[in-house]
């Protein structure tokens, strides 16, 4: 009974992970759908997202699920200048190697997560909100239940916030005019050019778009993680295992692959030891690779 | 005799450049122990920047994951030490193996991934390398390292030629290689994969090739870097910015499938570094410059300063004769 405890405590928390993770996991492949291009910038534009929110905390002590309205409206204008001043001229640039693109969005990465060491030192920050340590139990709902599991509050207020982010998001690219002249330019970009789509101002908003999501998954996290600069970098590596492990490009993808991602980590924690939660990741990631190459969304296609 | 005398005339730089080496620890100002060690981590990153511009100049395929051949080349030498005791030495050649093999295998998950991903596959190595290293106690004494009970040499010029051997090796290996029916190979995969499947290449056989030379001169600049430094973990010898991005942003500063631009990179990089880390606050945090000066370098100097240097050149010479114009 104990052990089957333990596995739906575990399912729980992954499920939860999971649903942040496919925030993140959404942003990154709208930017790889749209432009073609991954972001390696991707973790530290939520390290940056997650120093306002911690911010706007600790100084005029704003709720970080507030904090919301603030963090995705600079992280859109933030990622919209960064495509507009640095990516678009590199497109232009004739080079030997096409992989220029990625290797500055690296070049981005490095010089925010600097400027975040040199403004705020790299010391451990927490948030602490006072329902921090608070949980929901099974027990309260249902008094006769067999087992106990708990919800940690925070960590389902930010997931509810991610399900409302991501639906709201598939609105968003389904019905409205600029979603499918996003979604046309991710089909076929010279296609949408020729039908009257201004291509150049949908990859503008897809990046300000992608990293206002990954925007809203700082400010999600903020209750919940530590926060230092080198963050970003792992939450990088995250982003591009699930982009991976959906599919390239593909939005429902994103989301089972975060979800799988976060189950998965959650019980390589549990029934493996913590430190090796990363090794799992990628063991994710390569199997991804090599037995599934379209990732979940060529499974699902494939059906 | 006459293609001795060919083959010196046409490597006339190489031979300048490498006479200078050799006479530098001899100089009066160059040869102090600080600037020894300064042009031995040149050297030492001159290494991995030609073997990093083999796989990613030459045949097209953006590595972000060298860190995992440098710590690979570096743990065989320390495992050796501290678990058979014998030197760290014997890293170069076992890690020659060791190396070898290992990029076989990370060859056969990575290779079958294009462009940008074959960038992430290898990226995705080197972390699970650093993270296997960090967890494997037994073996790599985790996160606190291994450090060697004592070094080889006090001085630094045993360690300065050990590593201008390597480097004058590995830029051999590079010009026989890219001369090579195989070099030739190699560009054509970098210029078009299919059109080169479709002329009959092996594209897998020739990218294995690349990324194994590669991968083992990377190791060997690795377990050089164990024996010189005597002291390792796996922050230091697997880290994602520190070795995998610094060896891209050498090879891209110095100028992409160029044959000096690795050395120039390497130095610029070098230099850079050290003058940075002098000054008072921005030290710290040096990465910050360095991000700055890869975002310049792919914007305005797209191949590097060997590269684009008649853009340099013409930058330099145009402005005395505008002056000229303009007084007159």
């Amino acid at each position: 009974m104990i052990q089957l405890e333990v596995f739906l405590q575990t399912l729980v928390s992954g499920l939860l992970l999971g649903g942040l993770y496919a925030l993140i996991g959404l942003g990154m492949t709208l930017i790889m759908g749209v432009m073609k291009i991954i972001n390696l910038a991707h973790g530290e534009l939520m390290m940056v997202s997650m120093y306002i929110a911690f911010w706007l905390f600790h100084l005029l002590g704003v709720d970080p699920y507030v904090s919301l309205v603030v963090t995705v409206p600079v992280l859109f204008v933030l990622g919209v200048a960064i495509q507009r001043f640095l990516i678009s001229p590199v497109l232009k640039v004739d080079s030997i190697l096409p992989e220029n693109q990625v290797i500055l969005t690296v070049g981005i990465g490095m010089v925010l997560q600097n400027l975040a060491t040199m403004l705020f030192t790299s010391d451990y920050r927490s948030t602490p909100v006072d329902y921090a340590s608070d949980a929901w139990y099974l027990s309260d709902w249902w008094r006769s239940s067999p087992i106990e599991l708990s919800f940690s509050v925070p960590w389902v207020v930010s997931f509810a916030f991610a399900v409302a982010i991501t639906v709201a998001l598939w609105w968003f690219l389904q019905k409205t005019d600029t979603g499918k002249a996003i979604r046309a330019t991710a089909q076929d970009r010279d296609a949408a050019l020729l039908m009257g789509v201004n291509v150049e101002r949908m990859t503008l908003i897809t990046f300000g778009l992608g990293a206002a999501l990954v925007g809203a998954a700082g400010s999600l996290f903020i209750p919940m993680y530590y926060l230092y600069p080198a963050l970003g970098g792992r939450f990088t590596l995250i982003a591009f295992v699930i982009t991976i492990l959906g599919g390239l490009g593909s939005t429902q993808g994103a989301i089972i692959g975060g979800i799988i991602l976060g189950i998965f980590e959650s019980m390589t924690a549990t029934y493996v030891g913590m430190g090796w939660a990363p090794v799992g990741r990628f063991l994710v990631f390569v199997a991804c690779l090599i037995f599934l190459p379209g990732g979940v969304a060529g499974l699902l296609r494939r059906r | 005799m006459a293609s001795v005398a060919t083959t010196l005339t046409r490597h006339r730089l190489a031979l300048g450049i490498l006479a200078f080496l050799v006479a530098v620890p001899f100089l009066p100002v160059l040869g102090t122990s600080y600037m020894m060690h300064i042009l031995i981590l040149m050297l030492m990153w001159s290494v991995i920047g030609m073997a990093w511009n083999l796989l990613g100049g030459y045949c097209g395929q953006v590595s972000f994951g060298h860190a995992a051949f440098f710590g690979l080349g570096a743990y065989t030498g320390g495992i050796l030490y501290h678990h058979l005791g014998v030197s760290a030495w014997w890293g170069i050649p076992a890690g020659v193996v060791v190396v070898g093999l290992g990029a076989l295998v990370i060859g056969y998950i990575c290779l079958r991934l294009r462009g940008p991903y074959f960038a992430l596959g290898t990226l995705a190595m080197g972390e699970v390398l650093r993270v296997t290293a960090e967890n494997l106690e037994w073996l790599t004494e985790g996160t606190r390292g291994i450090m060697l009970e004592q070094r080889t040499w006090v001085a630094k010029e045993p360690y300065y030629f050990v590593i201008l051997l390597v480097a004058a090796a590995a830029y051999v290996v590079m010009e026989i290689l890219v001369n090579s029916k195989w070099g030739y190979y190699f560009v054509a995969i970098r210029e078009d994969q299919d059109a080169a499947e479709s002329l009959g290449i092996d594209t897998t056989r020739y990218k294995t090739i690349a990324l194994v030379v590669s991968a083992v001169l990377t190791g060997v600049a690795g377990a050089f870097y164990t024996c010189y430094m005597g002291y390792i973990d796996p922050e230091i010898v697997f880290a994602l910015h520190d070795v995998s991005i610094i060896t891209i942003m050498v090879v891209m500063v110095g100028g992409v499938a160029t044959r000096w631009g690795p050395l120039v990179g390497a130095a610029i990089m070098i230099v850079l570094s050290e003058l940075v880390r002098t000054l008072p606050y921005v030290g710290t945090a040096h990465q910050t410059l360095f991000g700055v000066l890869l975002i310049v370098i792919i914007i305005f100097l797209p191949n590097g300063v060997v590269g684009d240097f008649h853009k340099i050149a013409r930058l330099l010479l145009r402005r005395p004769a505008a002056a000229e114009s303009g007084g007159a």
